[in-house]
């Protein structure tokens, strides 16, 4: 299941005097199963991007090919991509609307004209995929913390069987553990399910943590696209375009400049404790 | 006494379950909170913990179910004082979009004077004193909502600072905002604690705004259960966790490295400090 961008350049307003380019001319594949991060400041072009990828909105010139096919062809069905990919909003607990858990999870299969029983079997997989304990299932969503109805939320969209799952800062406004507990069952879903991920985050010690991929957005261009290391070495030109590369980096390159021989590829704490310790010589 | 303090803080939420049965529920529990003037104070706490409830204590939008709360030696629950708190006591929240009610930027900083009947030439000036603490003296004419989230929670702050307070309230100001969105405020709302004395009340998830603090306290289920200087409070990275929290990445790299045996000290803060404890070793 991979997306395809060819050419991908989208305006808003056209022909009005606010017109303005987010996407200019961006080409980009995602193969199946890729967890990819994307980053960027505030206006950058990033929820613009994702909204492409199951066809919320349509390019204006250039095409959007999944699995090979135009997205914007004639005969294409639309609808199905829908299912296919995944999209999960900024602050998705806020499209919570029905009486129960359950019942609102089990939306999504049911639009797809999926039997009764098979929406309640999905969902309830789906449930127990963003590991919200059963007693929940039969509360009102609004009886939740933040973090389980965010769960709910995703598990909304996951019931859907998507095979891509696109996130936009699932983790805004949540508390550190509630932070990690989302991007683990994330990364575990990615691993169970096989599905490709696409996360939209502010965060570069999440991205540093998580993805094997970085897509930099900054004025609807992409500077940059690689791995987290390749990306966080331009960490000079990242904060020119308002983000920063993870603490760990400033501390690596530090160090280095200090004349100890340590690693500055290392983007995660645990690589730089074994960097850290390989130089003292321990 | 201290300008804001708090002595045996509780407070009870009243739900009605599906039967109108009453249900209560203590989000604060006992809480002794006394800051004095100038001090920049953060508030730590996982989702659901009594951070944002305590916060809105602080300036009477709610007050005490038992206990009492002084501002600037006004009791909260002393109504002809309201207004005096509201003024002294400023708050910023966590949305920029919630908070701005004027169609010109500088029409929304002069909306607080103007409701504390302030004379008109003044307003102009308090507005144009704000909008240069704040650096957004170049957006005075622009309409907010053309603004980056960033800009939008500065133009909310000038709008506090126009009131001339003397204490600063802001519950997650930076939870919606991207990396450099989060340097502007941050670095504004330290400049006003250091060039005009305000004194700051910070309420965060993340941990790396915390360390230039004066004190910080970390509430659970209601209650203060850690309190202490930035140093103090990081050192104790299990007990943090252990409240959903986390430590900047510099401290935990520093402890993770103190547990395979490097002499480092407890509670490292900053890039500089490891840096120099690392290369001492070397």
């Amino acid at each position: 299941m991979s997306i395809e961008l060819r050419n991908v350049t989208y305006k808003y307003s056209t022909g009005t005097a606010y017109e303005m380019v987010a996407l200019d001319n961006i080409s980009l594949q995602i193969p199946d199963g890729q967890f990819i991060g994307i980053i960027g400041h505030t206006g950058s072009g990033k929820s613009t991007l994702i909204q492409h990828f199951n066809g919320l909105i349509r390019p204006t010139s250039g095409q959007v090919l999944f699995d090979g096919e135009d997205i914007w062809g004639e005969k294409y069905d639309r609808r199905h991509l829908r299912s296919q990919v995944g999209l999960v909003f900024q602050y998705p607990e806020h499209q919570l609307f029905e009486t129960d858990v359950l019942t609102d999870v089990c939306f999504g299969p049911k639009n797809l004209g999926c039997s009764e029983e098979e929406c309640k079997e999905r969902a309830l997989e789906a449930l127990h995929q963003v590991g919200l304990k059963e007693k929940y299932y039969h509360m009102s969503p609004f009886d939740l913390s933040g973090g389980q109805k965010r769960r709910v939320a995703i598990a909304g969209v996951l019931a859907m069987n998507p095979k891509m799952l696109v996130l936009d800062e699932p983790t805004a406004g949540l508390d550190p553990k509630g932070r990690d507990d989302i991007l683990d069952k994330v990364k575990e879903l990615h691993e169970t399910r096989g599905i490709s991920i696409a996360i939209v985050s502010h965060s570069m010690e999440d991205m540093a943590k998580y993805v094997e991929r970085i897509i930099v957005m900054n004025h609807g261009h992409m500077p940059f696209d690689g791995t987290p290391r390749e990306v966080f070495s331009h960490y000079l030109e990242l904060e020119k375009i308002g983000l920063a590369a993870p603490q760990i980096t400033y501390i690596m390159h530090a160090l280095a400049e200090h004349g100890l021989a340590v690693n500055t590829e290392a983007t995660t704490v645990s690589e730089a404790k074994e960097s850290i310790l390989k130089a003292l010589g321990r | 006494m201290g300008i804001v303090k708090t002595a045996k803080l509780i407070y009870d939420y009243i739900r009605y379950d599906e039967n109108e049965k009453e249900e209560t529920f203590r989000a604060i529990d006992g809480v002794d909170l006394e800051v004095e003037p100038g001090q920049f104070i953060a508030v730590l706490g996982h989702n659901g913990s009594g951070k944002s409830t305590l916060a809105k204590h602080l300036n009477a939008l709610l007050v005490p179910s038992e206990g009492t709360v002084w501002l600037d030696n006004m009791d909260t629950r002393d109504d002809s004082h309201i207004w005096d708190i509201r003024q002294e006591a400023g708050m910023v929240f966590q949305n920029p979009d919630n908070q701005i009610v004027a169609s010109v930027v500088e029409e929304d900083v002069g909306f607080g004077p103007e409701n504390l009947g302030v004379e008109t030439p003044e307003i102009w000036k308090r507005v144009a004193k704000s909008l240069e603490g704040v650096g957004m003296t170049a957006y005075r004419k622009h309409s907010p909502n053309k603004l980056s989230g960033g800009q939008k929670q500065r133009v909310a702050i000038a709008g506090v600072v126009a009131m001339q307070p003397k204490c600063i309230i802001l519950d997650e100001p930076t939870a919606m905002l991207d990396p450099n969105g989060r340097k502007e405020v941050l670095k504004v709302v330290h400049e006003l604690n250091r060039e005009e004395k305000v004194t700051v009340i910070l309420i965060t998830h993340y941990m790396e705004e915390v360390t230039d603090a004066d004190y910080v306290y970390v509430m659970d289920h209601g209650k203060v259960v850690m309190k202490g200087t930035p140093r103090e409070i990081f050192s104790q990275v299990e007990t943090l966790k252990a409240y959903r929290l986390d430590v900047p990445q510099v401290t935990l790299l520093a402890h993770e490295l103190k547990e395979s045996g490097v002499d480092v000290p407890d509670g490292v803060l900053t890039t500089g400090e490891l840096v120099d404890a690392l290369c001492r070793l070397n």
